[in-house]
Formats: C-alpha cells, sequence, structure tokens
C-alpha cells in the first residue's frame, strides 16, 4: 500500500525516521541511587551527584545496563560489547552538570530491526539504526511564578533510551505501526512502560518529501517531542505537506527543528540549524568505558520473555487465528495471557472473537485496560462453555456478558437469576411455533408459494415469542416440520 | 615539637610524650601566629581540629587509636569538608559548605588525623604559583637572602606546601593535575607524591581535569608521605575510576633501599636551557643512587616533548565542562541578571578569575565542531604515546630520576606577564599525569641564592612502593636538613 502526497507537480513520496526516548524501568537513576517514581513532590528524588554538587561522580546502575542490553536483543540489534559514555555540554538550569551524559559514537546497541504490520495484512521490516543510554534532563516549570522559573530535578538523571530508526518509514501508517510495535516490544521486556501521557515515551520524527524515483533524499527536518502516535502520524501528514508546498513554490526546505501544534494540526519553527547548539561532544572522563561479558549478556537473552512475533507466530500456528486477530492479541502482553487463558481447552476463534469484538467495545467505553477488566477470563471461559453446552446460546450469551460487565457477577449466577437457561423442551417449542404459523396465516401462505426468505421471519417471531431462550436449532427444526 | 616528623610524633603520641591536644594547641598557635605572613590557609578550624584532637587522645588512651590518631593535617581547600566552608580558592564557590565528606578526607579521620584548616590554591587548581587564589596569593616560608622579596610557593597546591614547610602542620593533602603536588614540594623543600591515576578517589573532590586529578600527600619527608599515602589510598566504589587494588605498605617500602634497581635517565629532559644548578643536582641525585646499589640507564622517551602541549589541550577541555556546573543556581555564588543568559554571565563573569576563565575559553574552544578532531583527539592520540613511551621503558628500568621543575621559587610578580611561560614549570611534571603514573618529588639541595631545589622520581602504574624507596634512597643520600627562614635556626630532623 503506497501512500504518496499529491502535489502539483504530482506524488510525493514522504521519508520518515524516527528517535524515541524510552525511560527505561528501574528503581534508581542512570548514575546515582536516587529513586525514579512518577509524581513525587518536585525534589525529592534527587541525589548530590543529580544535583552536580561539587566533586560528585557518576557510577553506573547495572540494571540500567542490564535493561538496555535486553532491549537490544529484543530488537533483534547488535550488542556492543565494548562502548562508552560521552559529554554533551548545554547550559540550562534543569541540567545541573551543564552535560548530559549520553553515547554519542560508540553506542551499546547497535543495527537491528522492527517487523511491523499494516492493516492490509502487509509487513514490513523497518532497520533500527542504533540504541543508546542517556541521561534525562530535570524539569523546568514556568507557571509557578510571575518572573521566575521553578526547576524540578526529580527526573534530572533517570535513565533513556534513545532508540534511533532508519529512514525506512514512508506513511504515517507505517510510522504509526513502528511506534506501537516499539512500544509494544518495550512493554513485553519490562523495559519501558511506554506510558507517553507521562511522557515515558516520546518521539522525535525526522520526515523529508521527494518524488518516487529519486535517489537521494531531501533536506529533512525534525519534529521534536511528539507524545502520542496519533499526533505523530498527523504531524508527519502536517510535515509533509508543508515540505511538498515548500518545494513546488520553488523555495528550498531549511534544515530545522520543528514543534507540533496539535490543537491546530501544523507545524511550526523552533530553531533553524544556524541556531543549533555545538555540543561540543567528548568522551565522559569520569566513566572507563563500559565493557560487557558476553557470558552476561547471554544470561540476558536466556532471561527475555517471549516477545510479540514470537508469540503472533504461535497463535497462527496453534490457535488458527487470522493475522490480524492475531497482531491485536500480541499487541499488550496483557491482552495476550487473557487471551491464552479464554482460549486454552476451547475454540479459540470463538475466544478471539468474543475478546476483540465485545471485551475490547466494553473496554473502550469504559476507559479501563484489560488488567482491570469486571470480566475476568475465567468467567468468559465459562460463558464459552455454557454456549458449548448448550445452557445457552449466542444471542441470550451476550446479554449474560452486558451483565457480567455490569455487575462483575459469575455467568452461572447470571443464567440462573434471570432464568436465561435455552429453552430445549420440544413440547414447548412446538407450541411456540404453532402460536406463530396461526397467527400469521398470510405469511405462511407466501412461503408455501416459495418465498422461503420467510424462513427467517419465523425464527425471528419463534425467538421472540419464548424470550430468545429458544434452542436456535430445535426452533429450525420443528419450523420445519410444523411448514 | 616541631623538630618531629610525622612518623616521630606519632610514635610519640603513643608513648604518651605528649598528648593530641597539646600538639594541637602547639600547632594552632603556630598557624595563628604565621598564616597572617603566609596566608597558607583559607579557613583555619580550630574547633574542628580541637575536637578531633580529643577524640585521638580518648583513642590513644584506650588503646584503639588509628594509625594517624592526633596528627595535625592541613587539607587542601578542593576536598569537600562536611560542615566547613569548601572554596576551591574561587569566589563562585566561597559561601560553599559541603553535607558531605571526600573518600579521601573520610580515610584520615578515619584514621585519627586532625585537621587545622583548609589551604590555600590556585583557584581551581589552576596554577603553578598560587597566585590565582580569589582568597589572596601564598607566600613561600623561604626567601632569597639577597632580598626580601616575597617568593611563590608554586602550585597549585601552595598552601599545603608552605605550610609543611613552615611547619604549621605534620603534612597536608594536596592534588595533582599536571605537577600541583611535586612542583610546590619542590618549591618549599618538601616532599609530595602524586600516585597512579586512580589509587585515591577522587570522589568529592572538586574537579579540575578528571581523567587527570588525583590526590597525593605533601610531607617533610618521604616516609611520612607514605604513612599518609596509606591512609589516602584505597578503591571507592562512589568513583568509576578509582583502582580496585590492595594498599600496600607504602611506609614499609619507603625503607626499602634500591640496591640492585635500574634507574632511568630520561634524555629528553635534558634540554639546553636548564639552568647549570639543576642539571648539577640531577647529575648528583645520579650519582647517589649509582652509590647505593643502583645501576643508572640512558633511556628516550620520544614523546615526553609534547606533554605539555597536549596537557594544555586535554585540561582545560575537561576542565570547560567539570566548570558548567557553576551556573549560580543550585549553590555558590549568584549574581542576579535581567534573564537567565545575563544571570549565567553575571555570575560566571564575576566568580571565576583571569587564569579559570582563560582555560575554560581555551577548552570550549578545542571541543567546538570542526576543532575537536585537530585538537582534542589528535592530543588524547599523542597521549597514548606518551603512556607507550613510558611503559616500553619501564620493561627496562624500574624508575626515572628527573628534576621536578626547572627553576627554584620565584618572586611574586615574576612571569606573570606571560601565561604559557607560567605553564612552562609544568613541562617535567606533566607527562606523568598524561600517563597516568606515579611521581614524587624530594628535596635535594640548594640553589646558589639558598632556596630549595627537588627532583622527581616516576614509576610504573602502581608501582609507588619503588618510587618512595627511590625517593628516600635520594633523601638519605642528600641529607637536606636547610629550613626556610622563616624558621631558621630551629632544628630539623
Amino acid at each position: 500500500m503506497t501512500y504518496f502526497i499529491d502535489g502539483a507537480t504530482g506524488p510525493w513520496e514522504v521519508v520518515i525516521g524516527l528517535e524515541v526516548h524510552a525511560q527505561v524501568i528501574s528503581r534508581a537513576k542512570l548514575f546515582s541511587g536516587a529513586a525514579t517514581a512518577f509524581g513525587a513532590e518536585p525534589n525529592t528524588q534527587v541525589s548530590f551527584i543529580d544535583a552536580a554538587f561539587p566533586g560528585m561522580l557518576p557510577v553506573p546502575n547495572r540494571e540500567c545496563i542490564a535493561q538496555a542490553v535486553r532491549t537490544g536483543l529484543g530488537l533483534n540489534a547488535r550488542i556492543n560489547l565494548a562502548s562508552h559514555f560521552d559529554r554533551k555540554n548545554y547550559f540550562y538550569p534543569d541540567l545541573p552538570p551543564g552535560y548530559q551524559i549520553s553515547q554519542f559514537t560508540r553506542p551499546i546497541v547497535g543495527k537491528g530491526t522492527i517487523e511491523i504490520e499494516l492493516a492490509d495484512g502487509s509487513e514490513r521490516a523497518i532497520g533500527v539504526t542504533r540504541l543508546h543510554l542517556e541521561q534525562d534532563a530535570g524539569k523546568s516549570l514556568h507557571d509557578q511564578h510571575p518572573s521566575k522559573s521553578y526547576i524540578d530535578l526529580n527526573r534530572a538523571g533517570v535513565a533513556l533510551m534513545e532508540i534511533v530508526s532508519d529512514p525506512d518509514l514512508r506513511s504515517p501508517e507505517e510510522a504509526g505501526a513502528y511506534l506501537r510495535k516499539l512500544r509494544s516490544i518495550l512493554r513485553y521486556l519490562g523495559t519501558c512502560d511506554g506510558n507517553m501521557e507521562e511522557g515515558s515515551l516520546r518521539a522525535d520524527v525526522n520526515v523529508s518529501v521527494r518524488h518516487p524515483g529519486e535517489a537521494e533524499y531531501r533536506t529533512r527536518c525534525e519534529v521534536k517531542n511528539v507524545n502520542s502516535v496519533r499526533f505523530v502520524m498527523q504531524a508527519i501528514e502536517a510535515e509533509a505537506k508543508r515540505q511538498v508546498a515548500v518545494w513546488e513554490a520553488n523555495e528550498t526546505v531549511e534544515q530545522e527543528t520543528r514543534l507540533f501544534d496539535s490543537a491546530m494540526g501544523v507545524t511550526r519553527s523552533m530553531r533553524s540549524k544556524e541556531d543549533a547548539h555545538d555540543y561540543r561532544y567528548f568522551p565522559e572522563p569520569d566513566l572507563p568505558p563500559l565493557v560487557l561479558d558476553p557470558a552476561w549478556v547471554e544470561k540476558l537473552r536466556q532471561g527475555l520473555p517471549e516477545l510479540p512475533d514470537a508469540r503472533r507466530e504461535r497463535f497462527l500456528r496453534d490457535f488458527g487465528l487470522s493475522p490480524y486477530d492475531a497482531s491485536v492479541l500480541v499487541a499488550e502482553r496483557a491482552t495476550a495471557e487473557y487471551f491464552e487463558a479464554v482460549a486454552k481447552g476451547r475454540d479459540a476463534k470463538q475466544a478471539a472473537n468474543w475478546i476483540t469484538g465485545e471485551l475490547f467495545a466494553h473496554l473502550n467505553r469504559s476507559g479501563q485496560g484489560i488488567e482491570e477488566s469486571p470480566i475476568s477470563a475465567a468467567a468468559l471461559g465459562r460463558m464459552l462453555d455454557l454456549i458449548a453446552d448448550g445452557t445457552i446460546n449466542g444471542k441470550i450469551a451476550k446479554q449474560v456478558f452486558e451483565a457480567m460487565a455490569g455487575s462483575g457477577a459469575g455467568p452461572d449466577a447470571i443464567i440462573a437469576e434471570r432464568g436465561l437457561r435455552q429453552v430445549t423442551d420440544e413440547g414447548a417449542i412446538e407450541a411456540a411455533v404453532a402460536k406463530v404459523l396461526a397467527a400469521n396465516p398470510d405469511k405462511v401462505g407466501e412461503y408455501r408459494a416459495g418465498k422461503d426468505k420467510l424462513f427467517g421471519f419465523f425464527v425471528g417471531q419463534v425467538m421472540r415469542e419464548m424470550k430468545g431462550k429458544g434452542n436456535p436449532a430445535l426452533v429450525n427444526e420443528a419450523l420445519r416440520r410444523q411448514l | 615539637m616541631f623538630s618531629l616528623t610525622l612518623a616521630e610524633t606519632a610514635a610519640a603520641l603513643r608513648k604518651r610524650q605528649f598528648s593530641a591536644s597539646e600538639l594541637t594547641e602547639t600547632y594552632l598557635a603556630a598557624v595563628e601566629a604565621l598564616n597572617p605572613r603566609l596566608n597558607a590557609f583559607i579557613t583555619p578550624t580550630p574547633e574542628l581540629a580541637r575536637e578531633q584532637a580529643a577524640a585521638a587522645d580518648r583513642a590513644l588512651a584506650a588503646g584503639e587509636a588509628g594509625p594517624l590518631a592526633g596528627i595535625p593535617l592541613g587539607i587542601k581547600d578542593l576536598f569537600c569538608t562536611k560542615g566547613v566552608r569548601t572554596t576551591a580558592a574561587s569566589r563562585i564557590l566561597a559561601p560553599f559548605v559541603p553535607p558531605y565528606e571526600s573518600t579521601v578526607t573520610e580515610h584520615l579521620r578515619r584514621d585519627g588525623a586532625v585537621f587545622l584548616g583548609k589551604t590555600n590554591l590556585d583557584e581551581f587548581a589552576m596554577g603553578s604559583s598560587n597566585i590565582t587564589s580569589a582568597f589572596g596569593p601564598v607566600t613561600n616560608p623561604w626567601t632569597r637572602p639577597s632580598d626580601a622579596a616575597p617568593l611563590v610557593p608554586g602550585g597549585s597546591s601552595g598552601g599545603s606546601a608552605a605550610a609543611v614547610a613552615a611547619r604549621l602542620a605534620l603534612g597536608a593533602t594536596a592534588t595533582d593535575t599536571g605537577g600541583s603536588i611535586r612542583q610546590p614540594a619542590s618549591f618549599c623543600g618538601v616532599a609530595g607524591i602524586k600516585p597512579t591515576y586512580g589509587r585515591c578517589s577522587r570522589w568529592g573532590i572538586v574537579a579540575f581535569a578528571s581523567s587527570l586529578d588525583q590526590a597525593g600527600p605533601l610531607a617533610r619527608t618521604v616516609e611520612d608521605c607514605a604513612l599518609l599515602l596509606n591512609s589516602m589510598a584505597g578503591f571507592d566504589p562512589k568513583d568509576s575510576t578509582s583502582a580496585d587494588r590492595q594498599v600496600p605498605d607504602f611506609a614499609a617500602a619507603s625503607r626499602r633501599g634500591v640496591k640492585g634497581l635500574r634507574i632511568g635517565v630520561p634524555r629528553e629532559y635534558q634540554s639546553d636551557g636548564m639552568p647549570p644548578e639543576i642539571a648539577a643536582l640531577w647529575q648528583q641525585g645520579l650519582s647517589w643512587l649509582r652509590e647505593a646499589g643502583a645501576t643508572l640507564h640512558d633511556v628516550s622517551l620520544p614523546h615526553t616533548k609534547y606533554g605539555l602541549a597536549t596537557y594544555y589541550i586535554v585540561a582545560p577541555a575537561e576542565a570547560s565542562a567539570n566548570l558548567a556546573r557553576y551556573d549560580g543556581v543550585r549553590f555558590g555564588a549568584r549574581v542576579e541578571g535581567e534573564d537567565l543568559d545575563s544571570m549565567y554571565e553575571n555570575t560566571r563573569g564575576a566568580g571565576f578569575g583571569a587564569e579559570v576563565k582563560r582555560r575554560v575559553l581555551i577548552g570550549t574552544y578545542v571541543l567546538s565542531a570542526g576543532y575537536y578532531d585537530a585538537y582534542y583527539l589528535r592530543a588524547q592520540k599523542v597521549r597514548a604515546l606518551i603512556l607507550r613511551d613510558f611503559l616500553d621503558v619501564f620493561r627496562d628500568v624500574d624508575a626515572l630520576l628527573t628534576p621536578t621543575a626547572p627553576s627554584a621559587a620565584f618572586a611574586q610578580g615574576e612571569r606573570m606577564d606571560d601565561p604559557v611561560k607560567m605553564y612552562l614549570n609544568d613541562v617535567f611534571t606533566v607527562p606523568a599525569n598524561m600517563a597516568g603514573i606515579p611521581g614524587l618529588s624530594v628535596p635535594a639541595g640548594l640553589d646558589a641564592r639558598g632556596l630549595p631545589l627537588g627532583l622527581q622520581v616516576l614509576g610504573k602504574p602502581f608501582d609507588e612502593e619503588t618510587v618512595l624507596a627511590v625517593g628516600a634512597a635520594v633523601e638519605k643520600a642528600a641529607g637536606f636538613a636547610a629550613l626556610p627562614s622563616l624558621r631558621a635556626g630551629e632544628a630539623r630532623p
């Protein structure tokens, strides 16, 4: 599925690369023992190292290093057994030392790949250029005082992974799929919670455009700090259209950093190349090179959980799901586990349909995640058992499901309380059929004259007469007999 | 009491010949009397000293005294001391009282030492004459008999060296980034050792150039330095560059002698411009070692000549980043401004002296886009070659002997017009920092004008033991007994 922007001079291809900043899940910061919990009172999670007091020195946190390695392994990437940290120098009050410790020339993780699936069922492999570790900065609060800015250093020094993609993405949809897939992998690995609202996952989007067939990339612009998948997709479209307009006006796109205004749906210039910082990178002299023991890396590899791609393969193979259903169900680890619990020993396709249909619809309406679902996997599974053994039919099951979602009660209790058990008494069914036929003599005549389509009408009438509880197979049988 | 060395004082305290409190009062009185003339201490800490002395007396009485119990020391004002103002001799840190104790001074406290106060230095340890201190220059206790001009004590650890030479302390902590322990030791007629990079923790020491900074002691004798180093050294998990190695018995090593040792004489240190009396003293030192049983070997360190030039790229580069944290935002002095940038400019403009500003500018320049490869990257490559030179010669020799500095102490005001001339003071000391190897300066004689001159011993990485042994042999042969003018006439051990 090719995405082009139609311009006056013909179609334009969009070239996109993403730089994703993912906050590492770890109790302590990258180079200090201070805590990292979100939402703490300002400046309560700050060590003297984070505040860059004189004589303080960074000490790498082993768990943060392990998380970066796990992520690299999860991205099928090369783990660099020797890497080093660099200082990136710039002045800002929320950057206490006046430099960020980052990795510039030798990152901990090199080339990798992320497989994305698109809505039309196609798949693409997107290259990952590198992953490096760096410190987050603190936060400047400009709205607390009329003339002063306040600084909160709780976030200063928290470990981030910067994950850079190759310029392989060609449409907003692909960028969205890449970001969702990356987020899914990080969450499976437990290396980043992927929470974009809290800022634990943020994306910088590099966009350029060119005519199809052009060999070289044109000048790109970087749209900074976009904080949702939807905004990333909107920002790409807005920025690509802006660039097309610039080129088609016979002007030149200037390399610059831009911000996305989600309210107006446009990107705005933040700073041009001329104003770009000279970060004066140089190797961090307070830290020796980071050398990893191959055996330790191997141990981390052994400890990796099953990742979305492997799980998807397994769902396709073992459960016979459609590729689309499989992708949807594996995206979140909790969903996949829920599905497996429901599907185990049952009709997996039926389980998938209930989860992706009724359950997702309910959770969307209530704004809940699957972890908070009022219907447990066991309860949903029991309901499917009750359909299978004929206790309820599919139609009644929807009523039972709604009642379970509302009250949290189990299916057996709801069926007993509301008298929803399916009627299989042939006498009762025959009587209901007879009553319906007697009430509709003209329709019976039409049917008998060859209007077969009316059979469905009679089924509906009989089911209504029986308040939906008739066993559908027995109802059909009785109708055929009496008609 | 003043005539005793640190080792002798420690023994006398154990024999209860005098108490730690008596000793401390004696030294405090000397500080009070002479510091106004020398300016060796920025912040005397008599109350802290008395508390520590009382604690040492209790420990001595209980038989639980640490090896340095009751020993009065000066602490270079670059070491953060909990609750005691730590200035780095800069206006920008003038109000700074650290809430933590540096690892090195923590070790000294653990072993019972008494802190008489924080000693003066060049601002942020940048200088070779102690002229750049925001708290005024230190005066060398030595003077030239020919004139009364106040002399510099060397730098950057000028306050520590002057305090030890003038007998205001039995020893002092110091740091050495390009010669800041050894050059003032030479200028003031005391001993000082810069150990191997990584031997002492840098945690809690105000950073100048992280890859070069190393703490070490200044004291009257080589053995005293060894005793202090035994306490100061040791692995520290809080400093990722500190070495996870056992600390040997340095004091015992200093008594080993040099019989059978191979001493290298690097030919690149023999320059035409070297004053004849320094060249002569060097030859004398080599003769002493040969007489004590060592063999002498000519060696070559071809990249040494680039040491100074590359040092003045690497050190300012690291300093420019290390000093970025002094921005007036969280601690230290702030000068308000209309907006953020003017607050930065005002704070740093008023807070830093001219030499610090010069080095921050040089460092920023050499790291800039387009210059990084030509300066910083190339300097790091040369640095690797300097280390390789040393490792090559240390396959054939055990230690090197060189002069410490190209001159004796000069007068305050001399050589102040040209920063590059001042930088040349470090020409013999800088290579050891660039290579990270240990270096020691020991007083070996007086020049024609009666000023002390030191000789430098360089050794293999983590082989301070041999360096101390060689230094002690030179010390013994030199029998250096002269006292600074300020203390002339008193007995010298």
